[in-house]
Parts: structure tokens; C-alpha cells; sequence
């Protein structure tokens, strides 16, 4: 069976492709059908979708493909059906509230500005995309102020004019620059490997 | 019959711990009863609407320590409503009153007010222990109460409970004065605690063997507390956030290096991978280690650690484990004795982590094995017979497949024969949970072969009633049986209604029980409350009569000497 080493690594392609969220997003409809948005059932919903996340509902790893469509029951949507009415089962998997409410909090992540004396945190699932990211981050680190540029914008420190490009390490351990990769498709990362949101910081590196 | 003097009896009856044995005796005759109940020290009550609290303390007056359970266990799920019930005030009110001489106190998943913890603090002056497991309803005032007035308090654990964080000084209640503080475990908390006020109290506190700080109490903390407790035998890591360049986490390496005693570590939380290494030095002596809160370690991480853990008999750790981390395991820790790998990934977006693969590996090198809660996406009846045939110790065996009612992938058969392997290999099997695809058979093995299990949870398994009909019929110390989303109705759950008052509680949810079998069973058994637990969102589209036919969304039957309790809520209809 894959370990999370290769069951990560198969999501590679889908967060560093800098594609759309949707065109990159598996679904188990056939090939070319559907036309060029997956339609709701055609994708399998997970937990994430049923307790309100608006992550949408990548289908994470060929293994939950593929055992879908194997199953003895037949047809793909009947396994989408299935998966559907599961998804609202209240208290399954039989886990305490206080561990699902500890591993849940990983959506925040540490943000750490490059000369500012302590790090301050903030909550991936808060925020609906990058812009509201980073007017939050502005807010936090109310010295600086954010400039618009062409692709990207950057928070500026007024005194010098240095300005800050939004960095986080993934988890092998590079920087990745903030914005190159969907929004959705970072939040549903990071919410789905909860084993990697803790390692996960911002830094703002002078650019 | 041989005639004793009451003494010899009474010093007779001293040797008998468990209360279970205690209880056996005072059976025995009028004698014994009047001298088991006047020396008996420590009273369990396993379910608190069994009996008004009056009457235990009435009959046990040289109580010294008592535990209440409250709530059904499906609650730690979510599928009790809120304010079901399970007050702890009513006990500490009457133990005030009735036994002021009180020592130790332990509930579980209770409701416990500021109020009672107040009350607890004030009436009880040689209260040594206070124990609260899963509860709600308090904050950090009621803490604070309770540092304040419990003078020559020993052992303050709080395991898992939802706590108010009403401020961080409740700590700081705990007089210059005390120095008694053996265990103290706050590690649910999600406040901040003053860390300097924690810091002195450790250090004049030279007894202190257990410690279990919450998420709030950074490295430098940890550090420094670390190097005045030495002698520390347990303890809870705070926030484990730290750069592994930084110089707090150099002198935390060394402090555990000085901690020659510590058998038992916790907590982890936000840990990142390099920093495992701080504990290397101590994993040679570890009974226990907790890393279920650490999502960020993976398996290539964690098997470096469990290398070196060859002591190790307790492993609580995350699915992240994988499959060839718990081969290690299997190779590395050949004294385990209980082993929980709980899922990182609850919503289930991610993929598969831990296999039959990982379960049959440490059945095969870990045969002392007694104690499993395995969570996994996966399981099939080959791999439980080979795990029944190595390890024949289990008394508490349960298995979670993420996927409700999924079969054996190899052959897209029911699990029926893996389960049966399971019980009929494990002669001392006392707990067991069900999962994956299942039909009545596995019910009849489990009937025929676990003649000594006592608790038993099913999930989504079963055809018709006589699934559970094999079970009431045939395991004869069965205590407490919990079932939801299972074909059981009527005509089961009225087969053998003599069977309830042999058990402390029956509860069935989404399964086929209706109102008019409900009301049959309460009408046949008085000795009996049976509870029926409407859904508040059902409720406004409830008619005010609903009839007999209707379905019952949660029933929850228990034998009891207190009649119907007068704190049910109105969506709880006691029959």
C-alpha cells in the first residue's frame, strides 16, 4: 500500500502544474466528458465537502480512484453515491471531539517577516484567497503596506522601500513563492495533510 | 459455615481490590454485607442515573474514593445531544453532606459546573485527588477554586475535558504553601497559563512525578521546568515549536538527558520532524509514548525515534505511521502491550495510510499485545486470521475501517471470519469493536465464542434481528452494548428483556427499534430507564403524539434502583 511519502508526492503535479484549480482537479468522470468543468457528480465527495469546507473535492491519490471503480457495486456513480451519503454520517470515523478539534487547528500557519522581533500566526481556512491573505498579513505587520504589481502584489516597508515577497516552505522543505499555485489548491493541501500544515511557515523574504 | 470474627472478615475483605470482587462478597450473606459495606474505601459507579447518590453514601460511610460515570459512551461521538444529562453536582452536594471525608474524586464524561468544582473545593478538606476524564461545563475559575481551597492536593488530572479558558490565573491560586502536587495534568487546556507561576510551583513541589502542560507552554518553558524536575517519571510536552538551531532547544536536549526517570512522554503538539531528536536519549527507557497529537511527523521520521524504544509497552501514534513504520515497531518493540493508531486524516481527502499490512506486521512481532485501537482504510479476513493465530492475548480489540460497511478487498467478502478468528482465538477478549461489511454470522460466532466479553460496539453490521439476538443470548457477562445504523428492531430488542438487568446499558441508534417496542420493553421491565432521545432538528416536524410505528432516532436503556430521573431534558422522553 503507498505510504504518505508516495501518497503526497502524487499531488505534486496538481499544486506546482500552476494550472487551474478545476482543469487540475481528478475526477471520475471519463475522459473528456463533462466538458471543461467537472460537474458536482462526477466528483467524489470527501468529509471535507460534507462538514461545510469550501475546499471542493479533489479526489486525492489514484488508490481512491481506482478502488471506486473497481467496486463490485458497478457503476462509478453508484460509488459516488455511496461516498455522498457517507460523507453526511454524524460521528463516523468514531474519533473524540477533542482530537478532531486538535488536529483541525492546523489551519494556522506561523508568518515570520524577516526583522520583525516575534512571528505571529494566522488561519489559512480564514481567508476566502491570497488577497485577503495578505490584507491580513498587512494588518499584522502594520508597518508595512501593500504595492500592486503586474502579477503579484508585495508589502512594501515604507521606510526603506524594501519590499517583501510571501514565501512558505512545503514540505520538502522548499520555498515555494506564494501565488503561483491556486488558492484552493494550497488550502485543500494544506487541509487535507494535516501531517505537513504544521511545518509550514510564511516568510516574508526581502525581495 | 465456618464462623469469623468481623475483624478477620473485614481484614479478609482488605485484600480484594477490585469492586466487582467486593460486591460478589457482600452477596454472600447479611454478615458480610454489613462488614463489606462499613469498610469499604473506594466506590465505582458506572453509570450515575443507576442510583441516587444518597444511597450510595448511605450505604458507604467510610467512603474515601468514588467514580461516577456519566454519559453513554457514543457521546465521545457527538451522537448524544448536548444537554442530555450526566450532572455532577447532585453527587458533589450529597458527598458534602454525607461523606466530607472524602479523598478522591473521579468522573467521567460528567457535566461539571463551576458551581461543583466550587463546592468540591470547599467542602472537601482532605481531598487528595481529583480526576476529570472527557467532562464539560467548567472553566478556569472552577481551577481556580479548586488550587485555592484543596489544601494538600496530590493529583489533579484533566484527560480530554472542554474547558472555558476564563484567563490564565488559576494557576497562580496554588498557594506558596503547597508543595504536595504528585500529577498534574492540564494538557486539554487551551488557555495560556502563567509559565513563571508554573515554574515555581514545579520546583518546590519535590514530589511531583507526573507533569502534562497544554500547547500554550513553549520550549523555553518546558527547558526550564525540565531542569528543576529531574525526578519526573511522566510528562506532557507543551508546544514543541522551536527553530533546531535555536539555543532553547540545545538546553532542552540537555535537560532530558538529566531526566534519568522518565518513562512516559506526551504531547508533541506542532512538533516538526528534526526536533525529535531531543528525546533520543530517553527513548531507551520509555514505557509509554503518546504521538497521536504530532501530525507533522511522517513515518520515516518516527521509525529513526521507535528504534531505540525496545522498552517500549504503550504506542499511541498517527496513521502517518505507515505500514513499514509499524514493521518497525513489530522488529523494535517486542514488550507492546497496547497499541492505538488513531487517522490524521478525518475528513477523508487524503489517502491511504495504514493497511491489514501494518496490523499482520505487529501481530508478528508483538505477541504480548493485549490492548488495539487500529483505525485504518483497509482490512481483510486473511490478515485478521493470521493476527488471531499470533496474538491470542487481546482484551480489547478494536478495529475501525474508515469506509462503513466496506468487505474484505481480496475477495469482497463480509469480514465475518476475521472477527471469528478473533474471538474465538482471544479467550480473554473483553472489548470489541466491529467495522467493515458484515453480516448476521459474525454475530453468531462472537455469541458462541466471546464468553467473556463485556462491552461491545457495532457500526453499520448485521442483516436482520437475529444478529443481535445471537449476541444477547450468548454472551453472558456482556455489560454494555452500543449499536447504531444497524438493521436491529423490534423483535430483537424484545427477545430477551431479562438480559438488561444483567447489563449496566443498551444503546441503539438509526436502527430499526420503534416507539411501540420502546414502550413493550418499558412496560415489561420496570427495573429499567428507557430513554428515548429525540433529535432537535426532528422535533419541530415531530407530531405532538407520534404512534407507535414511528421509528426511535436514539434509544438508551439502562437498569436502575433511582426510578426515572427528574433532570432529563424535553427532547429526552423516559418511558
Amino acid at each position: 500500500m503507498s505510504t504518505t511519502e508516495t501518497g503526497c508526492s502524487s499531488t505534486e503535479p496538481e499544486v506546482t502544474g500552476g494550472l487551474g484549480y478545476d482543469e487540475t482537479e481528478l475526477t471520475l468522470g471519463l475522459p473528456g466528458a463533462g466538458g471543461s468543468k467537472p460537474s458536482e457528480t462526477d466528483r467524489k465527495r470527501g468529509f471535507a465537502a460534507a462538514v461545510g469546507l469550501n475546499v471542493g473535492a479533489a479526489s486525492r491519490g489514484e488508490d481512491c480512484g481506482a478502488r471506486s471503480s473497481d467496486s463490485s457495486d458497478g457503476s462509478v456513480s453508484g460509488a459516488i453515491k455511496r461516498s455522498a451519503a457517507k460523507a453526511q454520517v454524524v460521528g463516523w470515523p468514531p474519533v473524540r471531539s477533542f482530537r478532531r478539534t486538535a488536529l483541525r487547528s492546523c489551519t494556522y500557519v506561523k508568518v515570520a517577516v524577516d526583522g520583525a522581533p516575534y512571528l505571529r500566526k494566522v488561519d489559512l481556512e480564514a481567508h476566502g484567497g491570497y488577497e485577503q491573505l495578505l490584507a491580513a498579513l498587512e494588518e499584522m505587520f502594520s508597518c508595512f503596506t501593500v504595492r500592486d504589481y503586474p502579477d503579484e502584489r508585495r508589502l512594501v516597508d515604507p521606510v526603506n522601500g524594501t519590499e517583501y515577497v510571501p514565501t512558505y516552505e512545503d514540505k520538502d522543505g522548499d520555498w515555494m513563492l506564494v501565488g503561483d499555485v491556486p488558492w484552493k489548491s494550497v488550502l485543500s493541501f494544506f487541509l487535507s495533510c494535516f501531517l505537513t500544515v504544521a511545518a509550514v511557515r510564511f516568510n516574508m523574504l526581502r525581495a | 459455615m465456618t464462623y469469623f470474627p468481623e475483624e478477620v472478615v473485614e481484614h479478609i475483605f482488605g485484600f480484594l481490590s477490585s469492586h466487582r470482587d467486593r460486591n460478589v462478597v457482600s452477596t454472600v450473606c447479611k454478615a458480610w454485607y454489613r462488614v463489606e459495606r462499613l469498610s469499604r474505601r473506594s466506590v465505582f459507579v458506572g453509570n450515575c442515573y443507576a442510583v441516587r447518590p444518597g444511597r450510595v453514601m448511605a450505604r458507604f460511610p467510610g467512603m474515601k474514593c468514588l467514580s461516577v460515570k456519566g454519559k453513554p459512551h457514543f457521546a465521545d461521538f457527538n451522537l448524544v445531544p448536548h444537554d442530555w444529562g450526566g450532572f455532577a453536582l447532585p453527587w458533589i452536594e450529597v458527598a458534602a453532606r454525607g461523606c466530607p471525608g472524602l479523598e478522591e474524586l473521579r468522573l467521567k464524561r460528567m457535566v461539571v459546573s463551576d458551581e461543583s468544582l466550587e463546592l468540591l473545593a470547599r467542602s472537601f478538606p482532605n481531598l487528595k485527588a481529583l480526576v476529570l476524564v472527557s467532562c464539560e461545563g467548567f472553566s478556569t475559575d472552577g481551577l481556580a477554586a479548586i488550587a485555592t481551597h484543596c489544601r494538600g492536593l496530590r493529583e489533579l488530572d484533566l484527560q480530554e475535558n472542554e474547558v472555558e479558558d476564563h484567563g490564565r490565573q488559576w494557576l497562580s491560586c496554588f498557594p506558596d504553601s503547597c508543595t504536595s502536587l504528585e500529577s498534574l495534568n492540564f494538557a486539554c487546556l487551551k488557555g495560556e497559563v502563567n509559565a513563571c507561576a508554573l515554574e515555581r510551583l514545579v520546583a518546590r513541589c519535590v514530589n511531583l512525578r507526573s507533569l502534562k502542560l497544554n500547547r500554550a507552554i513553549s520550549v523555553e518553558s518546558l527547558a526550564r521546568i525540565l531542569a528543576r524536575t529531574p525526578h519526573l517519571v511522566e510528562l506532557g510536552t507543551g508546544s514543541f515549536t522551536v527553530e533546531h538551531r535555536a539555543e532553547a532547544y540545545q538546553r532542552l536536549i540537555h535537560a532530558f538527558r538529566k531526566c534519568k526517570s522518565l518513562k512516559s512522554l506526551s504531547g508533541f503538539w506542532d512538533i516538526a520532524p528534526r526536533c525529535l531528536q531531543a528525546i533520543y536519549s530517553i527513548c531507551p527507557n520509555l514505557i509509554v509514548l503518546n504521538l497521536s497529537y504530532a501530525p507533522a511527523i511522517q513515518g520515516a521520521d518516527l521509525v529513526k525515534l521507535i528504534r531505540h524504544c525496545f522498552k517500549l509497552q504503550k504506542l499511541w501514534v498517527l496513521d502517518c505511521i505507515g505500514d513499514k513504520g509499524l514493521a518497525v515497531v513489530a522488529s523494535s518493540c517486542k514488550e507492546l502491550l497496547e497499541l492505538r493508531v488513531f487517522p490524521s486524516d478525518i475528513y477523508g481527502t487524503g489517502t491511504a495510510a495504514v493497511t491489514e499490512e501494518g496490523l499482520v506486521a505487529i501481530s508478528s512481532g508483538c505477541s504480548k499485545l493485549n490492548s488495539l485501537l487500529y483505525f485504518c482504510h483497509q482490512m481483510t479476513n486473511a490478515a485478521l486470521i493470521t493476527v488471531a493465530k499470533n496474538c491470542t492475548h487481546f482484551t480489547r480489540f478494536r478495529l475501525c475501517i474508515l469506509d462503513p460497511g466496506k468487505p474484505d478487498p481480496d475477495t469482497n467478502q463480509p469480514l465475518d471470519e476475521g472477527f471469528g478468528a478473533i474471538v474465538r482465538s482471544c479467550k480473554d477478549l473483553r472489548r470489541l469493536s466491529l467495522s467493515g461489511l458484515l453480516t448476521d454470522k459474525v454475530f453468531l460466532y462472537i455469541g458462541e465464542y466471546a464468553a467473556h466479553l463485556e462491552m461491545l460496539s457495532i457500526a453499520f453490521a448485521g442483516d436482520s434481528d437475529k444478529g443481535m439476538v445471537y449476541v444477547l443470548n450468548g454472551c453472558k457477562n456482556l455489560r454494555k452494548l452500543e449499536i447504531r445504523d444497524s438493521p436491529f428492531g423490534d423483535a430483537a430488542l424484545l427477545e430477551n428483556v431479562g438480559k438488561y438487568e444483567t447489563m449496566r446499558s443498551l444503546w441503539m441508534s438509526s436502527c430499526d427499534v420503534t416507539l411501540g417496542g420502546c414502550k413493550a420493553l418499558a412496560a415489561k421491565m420496570p427495573r429499567l430507564n428507557v430513554e428515548v432521545i429525540n433529535d432537535r432538528d426532528d422535533s419541530d416536524e415531530m407530531e405532538e403524539n407520534p404512534s407507535d410505528m414511528h421509528k426511535v432516532e436514539k434509544m438508551y436503556v439502562y437498569r436502575t434502583l433511582a426510578g426515572a430521573r427528574n433532570d432529563a431534558p424535553e427532547f429526552v422522553e423516559i418511558l
